[in-house]
């Protein structure tokens, strides 16, 4: 292929009075000869077939009524998001399932990097293996953390991994009753719910002991019968607490051949025995803290995994990428796997529906587990478990707290209850500039207005924690 | 001065070790935070994890190999290197609506006044983020026509699985028993599975010689038992159901719901709005349309509108301004709950904030004519080459994308769709969707949009042509291909046999210690 310059330069400049501003409309000269080769004289007689009577007559009433310059732009965001409030000095103390942690300069660098952001599905995998491999990386290093044998990429978040791992056990099982601890996060709860309204599932909620904050073991042995299909339960619970009961759980659930489906902060594996050592079926849970951010609400990564079973893995949903050979035999690489059993090829037979899913936070949750190592990882966690009891300690320090307010151990997060309506002790935290816990008192599982989740991890200094503590000690 | 352009596309190609041969879990490139704390805070306690939490306490350390900061940036940036997106080169995916991605959404997307805002956070220490939200809501309200939306559903087959079950719950309120879903063979294969995820039994509907919802096979679908129908329009052919509004007033007139799946938006926004053409519920991928990258699969974002009394069954909360206040509307009576965690997913959310704002709604307008144009400029350029054909009525004009067929390549020399879609790859292009639609044998779905330039397209048609002549001259070596890639073409069969399938590190090392592990 050979080409002129001189001409190229001697093009005509774009003299439409709009330009697409990323370059990718032709200009005018360009369009001309194109719709002279596709044989029309105007663009809208490409949209002959379109019903008139339903054609816009007008450009939609959308953005700021015209077209903005990068700067316009830029000026018109800082001047919005200025009424945003930001807290880093003490960081939020908010917890409810997603906590702020820090985030490693590294992540961003490589998430940076466009070949992986503005890549697609690897439907191609040997245009892709750089991508397949991370994909293949973060599956293994969960895999490894987790102590489970298969994990997806991935599902949206820890939520939507609980109800299609209740939907996979109903499929697997053919039952339709699930048991679900009644002191799971109340908005995971409610996702489960809208998950199986098309399913006729008979949703079942087991107690917790007030007293601990763990699943009440008689009450679940109660409730589970033969046709249960699975049992949900989260460790740490929404309370925070790491139930010791989980192994008793799962001699209940497998003695009436249930299916155990555990939901788990990987950060807290650290330190914390894996789901897979206790015989869990599934495993479900959110991969924020290990690297994401908090981003008000997402996107974050949802896990899946399951131990080694034609069945369950059969019944997994989303995308899984495994190892393979080059056709002649002489490499490694990476593709997507057993394909089979999802939408584009299984269509209403499919595992699930999903297709997009959180890929790219996968490459940031692998980036941050290999920058930390198993090691540290352990002195992580311990680090952020000594910082929650001191908190915990400090507000029981103070008069007519309790904290922790059950005696189940816990991990980063805790709740407390106060001598007064928490909610009155939140507003003036904020006057202070402290974005103190959750108040519970619309959660359902403790619907309390005295007491509220604290959330501490590696970011809060003692000094942070002491200031928390000393602004509530002063309001009561 | 004529100066002769280096030729000859080669993607990086080494073998990069799997991190677990780089590291080993006592190594680290993390320093936490306040680490010279923690001894004190043991010495405050008085007690450690391992007491506290008994047998619950894990008894070793992970097995995660931990690597130097400087190795893990290595590691990552070679696989990136060993990775295309559109930053790349064209990616063609028909109905993956593969824009370019300005750059300027990354750079407010990764503000801190976003990314450290907690999702509990007081709704008034949130306003400017909320004010975005609230506008977003509303351009694309106003773009499809629709009354609400609801900026919670992360992905677009999240927002189909809630437009279905919006439809279910619908019925059940009005007390009837209506459990069939009308779907087209031609639609995205989440269409089927969302439906069937809700509940319904998915009755398929033909695609008519034309290449349009089959008229008589939709009549005769049509019953009490009817739901509704999930159309795409353009269709996945490309091609717009030009019959929309009689198919609209059928589905109506039995008082059964019409469900518009977004995914081909990028043709006709700013031209026709799904509303008008009888939709009532609808779920757009703002991640394709709006120009939020795809992120390798993911993070994407949906959205789910709908009109007049289905606005109702909407997951909550919904984003809602009262005086000069913004806040989440929990209020639900009969909307369907959540479909997942807090709001969506929000850096995609911004940057379809950012895409909208900075284009306006002639710039969205202009975008659609011109992937319009871009589609059958392609299409022209294809006439004359030998071995593929349009199927489904060859004269009408496409929309936002095309299928080929490769049949006649493949009859005349036994080189499939997919041979011709590793031999692009071959030459640094991407390859079309080959998996489906379904209806059409050997096919290329090719989806342009309109950030590829007048000459990205001709070298694309010209691939085309020069992969059909090497498939006449030599097929057994293109059946070889690629070559220049990463890696040579992979084996499918062994990454999905039984004894072979290995989606683990931990499953590989199962397998090396000689444990027979099968699916």
């Amino acid at each position: 292929m050979s080409i002129n310059w001189c001409n190229t330069a001697l093009q005509p400049r774009v003299s439409q009075s709009l330009r697409l501003p990323w370059a990718p409309a032709a200009n005018e000269r360009d369009r001309r000869e194109m719709l002279k080769r596709i044989g029309v004289n105007d663009a809208m007689e490409l949209y002959n077939d379109v019903p008139p009577e339903i054609m816009l007559k007008e450009p939609p009433n959308v953005g700021f009524g015209r077209q903005l310059s990068e700067w316009e732009l830029q000026r018109l965001v800082d001047s919005m998001l200025s009424k945003n409030k930001v807290f880093t000095d003490p960081p939020p103390f908010l917890g409810g399932g997603i906590c702020f942690h820090t985030v490693p300069a590294v992540i961003d660098a490589i998430l940076s990097r466009s070949e992986f952001y503005t890549a697609y599905t690897p439907y191609q995998p040997e245009i892709n293996q750089g991508l397949l491999q991370v994909f293949f990386e973060y599956q293994s290093l969960m895999a490894d953390l987790l102590e489970m044998d298969v994990v997806n990429v991935s599902m949206y978040d820890w939520s939507t991994a609980a109800a299609e791992a209740i939907l996979a056990a109903m499929r697997v099982t053919r039952k339709k009753r699930i048991v679900v601890a009644g002191n799971i996060h109340p908005e995971r709860m409610e996702v489960i719910e809208t998950w199986l309204l098309g399913k006729e599932a008979d949703i079942r909620v087991v107690e917790f002991d007030r007293e601990t904050g763990k699943v009440d073991l008689d009450r679940l042995e109660n409730t589970i019968d033969s046709d249960t299909a699975a049992v949900y339960v989260e460790v740490p619970n929404f309370f925070g607490v790491i139930d010791d009961g989980v192994e008793a759980i799962a001699e209940i659930v497998h003695r009436r051949k249930a299916l155990f489906i555990v939901g788990v902060d990987p950060l807290s594996l650290g330190i914390v025995r894996s789901p897979g050592s206790y015989e869990a079926d599934i495993v479900v849970g959110d991969a924020q803290p290990l690297g994401l951010g908090l981003n008000y609400g997402g996107p974050y990564l949802g896990i899946f995994a399951t131990r080694w079973d034609r069945k369950l893995v059969r019944q997994m949903p989303g995308r899984l990428i495994g190892l393979t050979k080059t056709v002649d035999g002489s490499e490694y690489g990476f593709t997507m796997i057993l394909q089979t059993r999802e939408q584009h090829i299984r269509r209403e037979k499919a595992t699930s529906n999903i297709t997009s899913n959180e890929a790219l936070m996968a490459v940031a949750a692998a980036a941050y587990m290999v920058l930390l190592g198993g090691s540290e990882l352990r002195e992580l966690a311990r680090s952020i478990w000594l910082r929650s009891h001191y908190a915990a300690k400090r507000l029981g320090e103070l008069e007519r707290v309790k904290a922790p307010q059950f005696s189940g151990e816990f991990f980063k997060e805790f709740t407390a209850r106060f001598p007064k309506p928490y909610h009155s002790i939140h507003r003036a935290l904020l006057e202070k500039g402290i974005m103190g816990g959750l108040p519970l008192a619309d959660k359902p599982p403790l619907m309390d207005e005295y007491s509220a989740l604290f959330c501490v991890t590696e970011a809060h200094s003692m000094k942070d924690i002491d200031r928390l503590v000393e602004a509530i000690g002063e309001m009561l | 001065m004529t100066l002769k352009l280096r030729s000859g596309w080669r993607q990086a190609r080494w073998s990069e070790p799997l991190v677990y041969e780089l590291g080993d879990p006592n190594n680290s490139g993390f320093v936490r935070p306040y680490s010279h704390e923690d001894a004190e805070l043991e010495r405050i306690l008085d007690v450690t994890p391992e007491e506290m939490l008994g047998h619950m306490f894990r008894d070793s350390i992970p097995n995660i190999p931990g690597l130097s900061e400087v190795e893990v940036v290595r590691h990552f940036t070679r696989l990136s290197q060993m990775s295309y997106g559109v930053d790349v080169g064209p990616v063609p995916l028909g109905s993956c609506t593969m824009k370019y991605n300005p750059k300027i959404s990354e750079e407010i997307a990764r503000d801190p006044r976003i990314r450290y805002l907690h999702p509990y956070q007081d709704p008034e220490t949130v306003q400017g983020l909320l004010e975005m939200l609230y506008l977003l809501e509303r351009w694309l309200a106003e773009l499809t026509g629709m009354d609400r939306c609801s900026l919670q559903t992360p992905a677009g087959a999240a927002g189909e699985l809630a437009g279905a079950l919006m439809i279910r719950k619908y019925f059940i309120d009005k007390g009837e028993d209506r459990d069939e879903m009308l779907v087209p063979d031609s639609a995205h294969g989440t269409n089927p599975a969302s439906a069937a995820m809700a509940g319904f039994k998915v009755v398929r509907i033909p695609t008519s010689e034309n290449g349009t919802v089959d008229m008589e096979a939709l009549d005769a679908a049509l019953s009490e038992r009817t739901a509704g129908i999930m159309l795409t329009n353009p269709n996945t052919l490309g091609i717009f159901e030009d019959r929309i509004l009689e198919i609209a007033d059928k589905l109506h007139s039995i008082g059964a719901l019409l469900y518009y799946d977004g995914a081909n938006l990028n043709g006709i926004m700013g031209i026709v709005r799904p509303g008008d053409m009888g939709f009532d519920i609808i779920h757009l991928n703002l991640h394709k349309t709006f120009g939020a990258p795809h992120g390798g699969g993911g993070p994407g974002a949906g959205v789910v509108c709908a009109r007049g009394e289905l606005a109702e069954y909407l997951p909550r909360p919904l984003i809602a301004k009262k005086g000069d206040r913004y806040y989440w509307d929990y209020e639900c009576k009969k909307c369907i709950g959540r479909i997942r965690m807090f709001y969506g997913n929000i850096i995609p959310l911004v940057k379809a904030f950012v895409y909208i704002a900075m284009l306006g709604g002639r710039g969205l307008r202009e975008s659609a004519i011109q992937s319009v144009i871009n589609t059958n400029y392609f299409i022209a350029l294809m006439r004359s080459v030998d071995g593929y054909e349009l199927p489904y009525d060859p004269e009408k004009p496409r929309k936002h994308e095309l299928v080929l067929s490769a049949k006649p390549l493949k009859r005349e020399t036994g080189v499939t769709a997919e041979d011709v879609a590793k031999a692009l790859l071959d030459k640094g292009l991407h390859a079309p969707t080959i998996y489906f639609p379904l209806i059409v044998e050997e096919a290329l779905m090719i989806e342009f949009t309109e950030s590829e330039p007048r000459r990205q397209i001709e070298e694309y048609a010209g691939a085309l042509r020069e992969i059909a002549g090497e498939a006449r001259r030599n097929p057994t070596a293109l059946k070889q291909l690629p070559r220049n890639t990463s890696t040579g073409r992979l084996d499918n069969v062994y990454a999905n046999h039984p004894r072979s399938v290995t989606p683990t590190f931990r499953v590989l090392r199962r397998r090396l210690q000689g444990e027979q592990l099968s699916l």
